[in-house]
């Protein structure tokens, strides 16, 4: 794994910022981007694709909405809750909104810590991290098994309205709600790595001949940032439509 | 290469933004919890959308400390989403319409 590549200026020149710093650094046979390790480079496209996923079923989702001609199920009451003898809308969404911020928020914190070295910090606020994500996941299966018990929604069909309602709603947080489990395992599996010093010694991975190093705390970090922020655009376009 | 390819700012940044994304979804809460409606509720919620969604990807994300090139590469990409939701919209309208006239009695 060395990474002598005779093409390579990064350090050896001083890198032009701005308009002409894009041209430089795509042009010329060289390594496009700069002062990103690959695997981070590669998460960044990873996300970009999922991007994509994600904005095709939350486009689809507007146009079924828009289209149809049946009503559609008031979002603020179907998902209210009746807490302390009051009936509270949209409060369990509520809660698993600001529980995923809060993830991100020491997700954040265990990258910083994790680049200082500091094996205990980043071991904690990364096991921190993958206890609000399983409770979002717990959330999320507790407000399913309302809908589908309770209320009787179905991806094809239910009592309140409009059958788009079931489709879209099962399709769109079921697909989130994975992304969130596959997130909470490897934080988990990271937070190991971590404590074990995997990473301090720079012992391969699992799969892989390449040195373990702090910088895949903030791969895992990119990835757990991005589920926070496609919550951000259902919470907008599903919920508060 | 490879020793100042690490990101590394201090803890307070990260404290006051998640801080920030609080308050802002508590206000986008607030939007439902009042019901606020029409064009308001729509400019409301669409505002605080993308300010939580920016902050995340600049601060959280670390994008704007990246690179122009990596900038450029992922995030002009991503307007191009911005046909799609047109096209769609444009779309919606015409089938909600058709349907209008061909299946429900007197929706228009």
């Amino acid at each position: 794994m060395t990474q002598a590549n005779p093409t390579s200026s990064a350090q050896a020149l001083p890198l032009p910022e701005g308009v002409q710093g894009i041209v430089a650094d795509w042009s010329s046979d060289q390594r496009a981007f700069k002062n990103v390790p690959w695997g981070k480079a590669m998460m960044w496209i990873f996300l970009l694709s999922d991007t994509f996923i994600f904005s095709s079923f939350l486009i689809s989702y507007m146009t079924v909405r828009m289209s149809t001609t049946e009503p559609w199920p008031n979002v603020s009451e179907v998902f209210a809750l009746t807490l302390f003898g009051r009936k509270i809308p949209l409060i369990l969404i509520a809660i698993m909104t600001f529980v995923l911020i809060s993830s991100s928020g020491t997700m954040a914190m265990a990258v910083k810590f994790g680049y200082e070295k500091n094996r205990r910090m980043t071991f904690i606020l990364l096991l921190i991290t993958a206890a609000l994500g399983a409770t979002f996941v717990g959330m999320q299966a507790f407000e399913w098994t309302k809908l589908i018990v309770d209320e009787g929604i179905r991806p094809w069909g239910n009592p309140l309205g409009a059958a788009q309602f079931g489709s879209t709603f099962f399709m769109i947080t079921g697909f989130h709600g994975t992304h969130v489990s596959i997130g909470v395992i490897f934080l988990i599996i990271i937070a190991i790595k971590v404590i074990r010093g995997d990473l301090d010694h720079e012992r391969p991975g699992f799969l892989t001949g390449r040195k373990g190093k702090y910088e895949i705390v903030e791969i895992m970090g990119l990835y757990w940032h991005f589920v926070d922020l496609v919550w951000v655009f259902i919470f907008a376009v599903f919920y508060l439509w | 290469m490879a020793h100042v390819e690490g990101q590394q700012h201090p803890i307070g940044i990260y404290l006051k933004i998640w801080g920030l994304l609080f308050v802002l979804s508590a206000m986008s809460y607030a939007v439902d919890y009042f019901h606020f409606q029409g064009y308001l509720r729509w400019f409301l919620i669409i505002v605080f959308m993308l300010l939580k969604a920016g902050l995340i990807v600049a601060v959280f994300m670390h994008m704007m400390w990246e690179r122009l090139a990596l900038m450029y590469a992922i995030l002009v990409p991503t307007l191009l989403l911005m046909v799609l939701l047109g096209i769609g919209a444009l779309e919606a309208d015409y089938t909600f319409f058709t349907r209008g006239v061909f299946f429900v009695k007197g929706l228009l």
